[in-house]
């Protein structure tokens, strides 16, 4: 079973987020923002992380620069997952390296596309 | 709906499109013509068949195109496109690097989402660049899905079902919550709508004809006059693709499966055994 991490400062998409994805048999873990998500990684690499945008402390997109700078950092699949539904912002985290960017409001249909896409459905 | 006015329904689509409609799909059926009925004035759907038994032909035409299943999505069985791109493609790029003609139809693209995957698959290989003359031609049953094709918008959702962030920020502008599909594609495809059941007198010397997720709806009588009307047109070798539920089985002895490529079959043995030889 491949784990993921879901980074999102609200609780709801959290959770909605967290039934999708083991419905679709990953195990989850669930940080409130970046530097939570941070610590969560440095413990143990994730397969799959699910990244919001806009969050406190630290926000996805400094989170995704300073994970791809750490040990083993480049091997988790990161799919933004956030409001920010623009190209520019697109472009932004694929130059960061993302993987995968999915515009909220997301359903199951969308997780499970942008999954198959990154070679994990 | 009583029983005699979905069998006087179900009669009229399949004889105007091959669509079957099971009897177990009465609910489904009422819930299409809701808006059908609503559309043309009719309080309600009995009033809507009623009309429709005098035999009113642009309220039997909606009905019949409101029948038809119109789900789509970019890349829908990724396999599919993958073996065009790596099986298909390369082939013809081989066969005909003399003529840089190709000819492609999609015969029921719902609202465009076959078609610009493949032109995507075609930008990728830079044919158009190399001076290949493309022609890219959609059709499907449901005049509004044409006029969805061509308009080339497409809801947020539709845009995150089967299409990497990657090509929808190459091949796409954004308009809001929607996203437009870029001028170059879309100057790729030919709209027209057309129905499966009509001549294919038009449709000459294709190449590749992605036909998917079609056959399923229709009786085997239609299926097999559908893909002899496809050999026909298609010129010696041409391929054939079709839905992952769907099959030539028993419906047609000119085209032959391709080995670990299910949805792909092409036109004759001879074709068959040299893409299993280059595979």
């Amino acid at each position: 079973m491949k784990n993921c991490l879901v980074v999102d400062d609200s609780r709801v998409i959290r959770k909605v987020a967290c039934r999708i994805l083991q419905d679709l048999k990953f195990a989850t873990a669930e940080a409130e923002d970046g530097l939570e998500a941070l610590t969560a990684c440095r413990a143990k690499m994730p397969e799959l992380i699910l990244l919001d945008w806009n969050m406190p402390n630290m926000n996805g997109i400094e989170f995704l620069k300073t994970l791809r700078r750490e040990r083993d950092g480049e091997r988790p699949i990161v799919v933004f997952c956030t409001t920010e539904n623009d190209v520019a912002h697109i472009t932004e985290a694929l130059g960061a390296g993302a993987n995968e960017y999915i515009m909220k409001p997301f359903d199951r249909g969308i997780i499970e596309a942008k999954l198959a896409e990154v070679g994990l459905a | 709906m009583t029983e005699d006015d979905f069998f006087f329904l179900a009669q009229l689509v399949r004889r105007r499109s091959g669509l079957i409609l099971p009897a177990n799909k009465a609910r489904f059926v009422t819930g299409q013509l809701g808006p059908v009925a609503r559309r043309f004035g009719f309080r309600s759907v009995d009033g809507l068949i009623a009309e429709l038994r005098h035999g009113r032909e642009s309220l039997a035409r909606a009905v019949t195109e409101a029948m038809t299943t119109n789900e789509s999505s970019f890349f829908r069985d990724k396999a599919a496109f993958d073996h065009f791109r790596h099986i298909v493609l390369p082939r013809l790029v081989e066969d005909r690097a003399k003529t840089k003609r190709l000819r492609i139809w999609c015969a029921a693209c719902a609202a465009g989402q076959e078609p610009y995957s493949i032109a995507m698959l075609l930008d990728d290989a830079k044919l158009a660049a190399q001076g290949w003359s493309i022609d890219l031609i959609a059709t499907d049953i449901s005049a509004e899905m044409i006029a969805r094709g061509e308009e080339g918008l497409y809801t947020h959702f539709e845009v995150q079902r089967g299409l990497a962030i990657r090509r929808l920020v190459a091949h796409f502008t954004q308009e809001g919550d929607n996203w437009r599909i870029g001028e170059s594609l879309r100057r790729m495809v030919s709209f027209r709508q057309f129905n499966l059941l009509d001549s294919y007198g038009w449709l000459d010397d294709l190449d590749v004809v992605f036909c998917r997720n079609v056959l399923m709806y229709f009786d085997a009588k239609t299926k097999v006059s559908v893909l002899d009307k496809i050999a026909e047109i298609l010129l010696p070798e041409g391929a054939l693709l079709l839905g992952h539920t769907e099959s030539v089985r028993g419906l047609s002895d000119v085209f032959v499966a391709i080995d670990d490529a299910p949805m792909l079959f092409v036109k004759g043995k001879a074709a068959a055994q040299r893409l299993t030889a280059t595979g």
